[in-house]
């Protein structure tokens, strides 16, 4: 028998996909239930029942709500050896091909979107490439076209660009002031940030590169498969997947559809 | 109270254990002495978010149990130890199966013992069982306590004799009903209640 709590959560997540069409029924419930309990905390309300009622007749209510569900921390070049995988192995590959389409799935405010933009320029490719950027949070597109983050992150994302194999200093990219790095505008040029979901949107062109990192972990098996099926289905063959660093397809329906490219750094191949 | 080890009608399902500073020789004690069929041991350790991934390294060798680093959706199974990976939270999902996110750090920290703790106490309640071991930190307390809120057993390493008393002094301000342990005793009572599990 399910407790009162988890009833409440369904019921919540089906009055959000209803009013707002989006659909977080088949996320973790581990991680959305952690969120969702911070967001009843933070909105002072004492059960999901509650919340549920404001966030059916409070408007202002839904976009603070999102702001939790989708709370999505990354930065530059994450995982550095996944960077340098990613110029070691795929774009010789690239190189190959007239144009290049590359999908960033699940981008955020961006992070991933401007570490693959940096590398293309390093690797002479940004020109022939469209970026794809993708979310379901329309705020986080907003701050990712932006492309301004603080300061005091820069340490971190330099360390981390050095350490994928780059040429030069990630301080060519950005200008600095008040507290805050702005990078270069030409860098987004190519670039189309778009309202996509996982849960419910379909392919929407050919790419040559997939990148999803650290989203799958918070979608439940079905929609795990669905969205691979839907990496697959957008990928030219032997286009190549690129997944966060914990992630895998072993569990999935779907590691049949991709051969292992680099097994450390998470990068497949369509077969 | 009677010690729960001592009702012999408790099954235990997993143990969850979170450490920070000076924990990894208390986890070279403590893992090595659990049996090859003990339920499914769950561990966050405070790491920073570069530190490569040495776990498996550290602990494979000298323990009859299997040693993981987690994954994403992978099974929860008996007999295997489960780390949570640096800059990675790690959870416990209804069925079983474990769970990473990207969230922001609690206490300053991911993974965070917090987050394990009270993620595994919704999914296993009074088949879980909490261990705080030694640390600078605050982490794990109030995770201590939604473990033992849901029915588990609440284990904390002795702050008296541990390397740093901040995180089982938090954890036994926090839960008056958990229990004290020297570390002799702490490996003694795991491995008495996974017998009779």
């Amino acid at each position: 028998m399910d407790s009162a709590e988890a009833i409440e959560m369904r019921l919540l997540l089906d009055a959000v996909y209803h009013r707002y069409q989006y659909d977080f029924r088949q996320y973790s419930p581990a991680s959305v239930r952690r969120r969702l309990t911070l967001a009843l905390r933070a909105l002072g309300c004492t059960t999901f029942s509650a919340l549920q009622d404001r966030v059916l007749h409070d408007p202002s209510t839904f976009p603070i709500l999102l702001r939790y569900l989708t709370v999505q921390v990354s930065d530059l070049f994450r995982d550095p050896r996944y960077f340098r995988a990613l110029r070691e192995r795929v774009i010789p590959v690239l190189r190959t091909y007239p144009s290049v389409k590359i999908w960033i799935a699940g981008c955020s405010t961006g992070e991933e979107v401007y570490s693959f933009a940096i590398l293309l320029r390093e690797e002479g490719l940004l020109d022939k490439t469209i970026l794809y950027a993708t979310d379901i949070n329309a705020e986080a597109l907003q701050a990712a076209e932006a492309g301004i983050y603080a300061l005091k992150r820069m340490k971190l994302f330099t360390a981390n660009h050095q350490a994928s194999g780059a040429p030069c200093s990630l301080s060519s990219y950005y200008r600095a002031g008040y507290g805050s790095a702005m990078f270069d505008r030409t860098l987004r040029k190519n670039v189309v940030f778009s309202d996509h979901s996982l849960a419910t949107d379909t392919v929407f062109g050919e790419m040559q590169v997939v990148s999803c990192r650290n989203v799958l972990i918070y979608f439940e098996h079905a929609l795990q498969d669905r969205a691979v099926g839907l990496f697959r289905d957008s990928l030219c063959v032997r286009g190549f997947l690129g997944l966060g660093a914990k992630e895998t397809l072993r569990f999935s329906g779907r590691e049949a559809d991709f051969e292992v490219l680099a097994p450390e750094e998470r990068w497949y191949r369509r077969r | 109270m009677v010690p729960a080890a001592l009702s012999g009608r408790r099954t235990v399902e997993a143990v969850v254990i979170g450490g920070s500073a000076g924990s990894v020789a208390v986890l070279s004690r403590l893992l090595p002495g659990l049996p090859a069929g003990f339920p499914p041991v769950l561990i966050v350790v405070h790491v920073p978010p570069s530190a490569p991934s040495l776990w498996v390294d550290i602990f494979a060798p000298r323990c009859p149990m299997r040693v993981c680093e987690a994954e994403a959706s992978a099974p929860i199974e008996r007999g295997s130890i489960y780390f949570a990976p640096a800059d990675y939270h790690l959870l416990v999902e209804p069925d079983r199966r474990c769970a990473l996110s990207v969230e922001p750090p609690v206490h300053f920290s991911r993974p965070a013992i917090d987050v394990l703790f009270e993620s595994a106490a919704d999914v296993y309640g009074a088949g879980l069982v909490g261990v705080v071991l030694t640390g600078a930190s605050r982490d794990g307390a109030e995770g201590l306590r939604a473990v033992h809120a849901a029915g588990g057993i609440a284990l904390i390493e002795d702050p008296a004799t541990a390397e740093v008393q901040t995180m089982p002094r938090a954890a036994v301000n926090a839960v008056p009903g958990g229990r004290v342990l020297s570390l002799a005793a702490l490996l003694a009572e795991l491995v008495l209640l996974a017998s009779e599990s």
